[in-house]
């Protein structure tokens, strides 16, 4: 399997005021595509800040970031926002959902940003993702007459209806109720083994990330060698 | 498309998404209303004064001599325009006739003219003279004695009036000329007191003193300012829609008339009380105020009850007994003395004025002359010639008249119109020949006619010289040229004499209006009366009626700047509230917006999120105060908007202005809005692109 995610050395500092904060620390993952990834690790141990990073939404201090080939240091904030339209699908803590559009308006919102399909292709896509999460029922709905669970399944369907190449997650299940955040996992476990979509996700649940192919730990902004470094697992999946 | 689609949904769903949405509505909302009853209302009340205003005496365009010390101004407060004549008006109207868009030209000329009615000192001293001449054929009984007295004091006050009359003038500087005059000392002897302690000592010879020398200077209590336009008669008829005859007839063609301004005519030539119960009855129908309440109309009350005496002096003693009657019966009073039954009488209430008023003009209005000039009557003119000399002719008026829309208003409504013939000789023009002919006088008499102008710089410019003496010489030998140059006014013979055309138009006018048959294009049309008039050597200035109408046409351009200054006012405050409260809106979307930049929405998505979405706001509010706004215009345009006073008349042009919604108003009003809201959401908008998508990443709280 190709590398979809390729960190070398990367080290991400964020200034406050005029202390220097550290939040990654000589950090280098490689994620091949088709994974199932948790990054695990206690708050502030820089989980986000290493998402954010891989989700283009933030350049690292030094070191290199790679996604899906291109490197992010050399990409400016226009491409970037491209990328991350087209490459990436975001999961949100808080779901995010734009509250005055409905559940199938939401889904459909990547695809408008696209501007590549028709009405038709649009309605296609976002029809057979509502199918999948099992919200069919609920397209013409709003987000606020919707459970967490659901929203959150609205915005999986976000995340996927562009067919990018990776999802990523920030503690999709903080916001929800143990069993449904476990209903979340198993629907994006299923994702991911349907359409061979990487997902790569953030928890600090141990129950969540035992769903996980593998697991990143992440303690101080550095990659805990606990099981051997991430790469090294993902070598051994290899 | 679809991405312009999904945020015309976004920005239409979240109209009422925040509070803060309601308020920049709000704001919207009225200001549009505001702006479209405002402007609608100034565009007809715009376009009916300007009716008026061309539709009376302005026309389109007026000419005037390029030579005037100051420009023209047909609605003047400080009387007529100073303005130098152009010498043959035919010359102007054969070249300005040529042009294609110009359909007449109306000759012209202001001017003001003192009427005079008796006078009260040569009145006073005749009752006083009959009263003296009883005494001294032995009647010394006290009751004479006390009236001898009380006419004496009136005289005393009447010189005491001048007396105060000379002194204001001198002290502004103005009488300087009749310093020294005999008429200074004239007064000086007339106030002094022993004048009047001395009085009765030479009767006859001090009463021939005040009716020589004294009576000359009063300004009378009857003496009536008329302010005239001169013009052809015929033509000025033809030409201004305005005009509406009241009483009489027009002036014949070619005749020497003039026809009375209805204001004036009410207001000048009105029994007093007549016209105050006429000035009451409109208070209370047309203004719907109460005399109870209102004070201006209690006023009227007062002094109906208290000068109600020229009512009196007209009664003869038949009359007098006629009057009581009715009176005694109508008041269901024994009382017999007829000052107390007119006090009882003209005490009106609210309850009362109606009966009363009506019949005032039914049982008590047919014993008296109601106005003291009517319609076929002689009216002796007076005016001061350019040249200084007063000169006096006497016109017929044939009737009264009023420009539609401008009845009320004191500075339009009063001007009265005579024809051109007349105001030539009041004016004092000097046609060559008449030049000529005061040039041959002046040999003789060896005088120097220095003009008013002129004058003041013989009198104060430089020392006094030879020049100053032959001005005195000249006041004083002005009774004899005037007398030989004055075509005797056999008035039987001028009112009937009819004049050609070519004798009105062949001689001078102050200015003249032009009628267009495109108004227009009233710009270009000037510019081509300019060429033809500098082409012709014909020395004009032409200028637009607005500008003719001066105070006039300045009130609707004040009110403009009023409404235009409040609407810049409005739409900076607006600017300002909406840009704060987009600015709110946005930061608290700051997770929404941030998530959409995220998922992979570019900054220039954003910024069209922001501004459409204010711009939907601004056109649903912005609609909704038009409607509103329309709507309340088509309900005034209904019903009508009463002039509650009349400056409200004359503003409306009328009693009632009845609205019509333009499609300019619209536009402007929705044009206002783009740009208002564009400008106060664009700095939101900027800010909100600005927003990093890692802001989505923040949890909730």
């Amino acid at each position: 399997m190709s590398q979809i995610v390729s960190i070398v050395n990367v080290t991400k500092n964020y200034n406050l005021g005029k202390v220097i904060v550290p939040a990654l620390k000589d950090v280098s993952l490689t994620v091949n595509s088709g994974d199932f990834i948790s990054i695990a690790g206690p708050s502030g141990s820089g989980k986000t800040t290493l998402l954010n990073l891989i989700g283009c939404v933030d350049t690292a201090t030094s070191g290199q970031v790679r996604i899906d080939g291109a490197d992010t240091k050399s990409l400016s904030e226009r491409q970037l926002t491209d990328l991350r339209l087209h490459t990436i699908g975001f999961i949100f803590q808080s779901f995010n959902l734009v509250p005055v559009l409905s559940v199938f308006q939401n889904v459909e919102f990547p695809l408008l940003l696209q501007r590549k399909f028709s009405a038709a292709e649009r309605r296609a896509r976002v029809d057979e993702l509502l199918k999948k999460v099992g919200l069919d029922s609920h397209a013409k709905h709003r987000p606020s007459e919707l459970s967490g669970g659901q929203r959150q399944r609205v915005a999986i369907a976000r995340a996927l209806v562009t067919r990018p190449k990776i999802v990523l997650a920030d503690e999709p299940t903080a916001n929800l109720d143990s069993k449904t955040g476990e209903n979340i996992i198993d629907l994006m476990k299923e994702m991911n083994h349907q359409d061979k979509t990487t997902f790569i996700f953030s928890t600090h649940d141990a129950k969540v990330m035992a769903h996980a192919r593998y697991i990143v730990r992440l303690a101080d902004g550095k990659i805990q060698p606990a099981n051997g470094t991430a790469s090294a697992q993902s070598e051994n999946h290899l | 498309m679809s991405q312009l689609l999904v945020l015309l949904q976004i920005a239409r769903r979240n109209l009422f998404a925040s509070f803060l949405n309601v308020i920049i509505g709000v704001i919207i909302l009225g200001g549009t209303f505001f702006f479209v009853v405002g402007s609608t209302l100034l565009t007809n009340i715009d376009k009916s004064m300007s009716q008026s205003i061309i539709g009376s005496i302005s026309g389109h365009v007026q000419v005037f001599s390029a030579n005037s010390k100051e420009d023209l101004a047909l609605y003047n407060d400080f009387g007529p325009p100073d303005v130098a004549a152009m010498p043959d008006f035919s010359k102007v109207k054969a070249s300005l006739e040529k042009i294609e868009n110009v359909k007449t030209v109306v000759p012209m000329g202001l001017n003001g003219a003192m009427l005079t009615y008796g006078n009260t000192m040569d009145e006073t001293l005749e009752k006083l003279r009959n009263l003296i001449k009883k005494q001294q054929a032995g009647d010394h009984s006290s009751e004479l004695k006390a009236k001898i007295e009380s006419i004496k004091s009136h005289a005393r006050q009447i010189v005491s009036i001048i007396q105060k009359g000379y002194d204001n003038q001198a002290r502004i500087g103005k009488s300087n000329e009749t310093k020294d005059s005999t008429a200074e000392k004239d007064l000086a002897r007339a106030s002094d007191p022993k004048f009047w302690q001395n009085f009765d000592h030479d009767v006859f010879q001090n009463m021939e003193f005040l009716e020589n020398k004294i009576a000359q200077l009063v300004p009378d209590a009857d003496f009536i300012y008329l302010s005239y336009l001169g013009t052809d008669l015929d033509v000025f008829q033809k030409s201004f829609d305005r005009m509406k005859l009241v009483d009489g007839t027009l002036v014949p063609s070619g005749k020497r008339g003039m026809l009375l301004s209805k204001q004036e005519y009410e207001n000048q030539f009105k029994l007093k009380v007549a016209r105050r119960l006429d000035r009451i009855n409109e208070m209370l129908t047309q203004e719907n105020k109460k005399i109870a309440k209102d004070p201006d109309i209690q006023q009227f009350v007062k002094r109906n009850r208290a000068q109600n005496q020229e009512l009196i002096l007209q009664l003869d003693p038949l009359s007098t007994s006629a009057m009581i009657e009715r009176l005694q019966k109508f008041l269901d009073s024994k009382e017999k003395d007829l000052p107390k039954l007119l006090d009882n009488f003209f005490n009106t209430t609210d309850e009362n004025f109606k009966a009363r008023f009506d019949f005032f003009y039914k049982e008590m209005a047919p014993l008296v002359e109601l106005y003291r000039l009517h319609p076929g009557d002689m009216l002796t003119v007076k005016a001061y010639t350019k040249s200084g000399f007063v000169k006096s002719i006497n016109v017929k008026v044939y009737g009264t008249f009023q420009f539609s829309g401008l009845e009320k208003s004191a500075l339009a409504g009063s001007y009265s119109l005579m024809d051109l013939m007349s105001f030539r000789d009041l004016y004092g023009y000097m046609t060559p020949d008449k030049l000529a002919e005061m040039k041959e006088i002046e040999k003789e008499s060896g005088a120097k006619i220095i003009s008013r102008d002129q004058a003041e710089d013989a009198l104060f410019g430089g020392t006094a010289s030879a020049e100053v003496k032959s001005v005195k010489q000249a006041t004083i030998d002005d009774k004899k040229a005037m007398g030989t140059l004055k075509r005797d006014p056999k008035s039987g013979d001028l009112v009937s004499h009819v004049y050609t055309s070519d004798e009105i138009n062949g001689g001078m006018a102050l200015n003249a209006a032009l009628i267009l048959k495109d108004p227009k294009l009233i710009k270009q049309t000037m510019k081509e009366v300019q060429a033809v008039a500098d082409r012709d050597h014909l020395d004009l200035k032409t200028i637009d009626w607005q500008k003719a109408a001066g105070n006039l046409g300045q009130f609707v351009f004040v009110a403009k700047a009023v409404l235009y200054a409040a609407v810049f006012i409005i739409f900076i405050v607006a600017l300002v509230i909406i840009n704060n409260a987009v600015m709110m809106v946005t930061l608290q979307r700051i997770r929404e917006i941030g998530t959409m930049r995220a998922i992979g929405a570019q900054r220039s998505f954003v910024l069209s999120l922001i501004l459409l979405e204010t711009i939907t706001l601004g056109f649903v509010f912005g609609a909704l105060g038009i409607g509103l706004g329309a709507a309340f215009i088509g309900w005034l345009g209904k019903k009508g908007i009463p002039a509650a006073n009349d400056f409200l008349y004359f503003f409306f042009s009328g009693p009632r202005l009845f609205p019509v919604l333009g499609f300019g108003s619209i536009a402007v009003a929705f044009a206002i809005v783009l740009v208002v809201t564009l400008l106060s959401a664009l700095y939101p908008a900027l800010i909100a692109t600005r927003v990093s998508p890692l802001q989505a990443m923040q949890s909730e709280d």
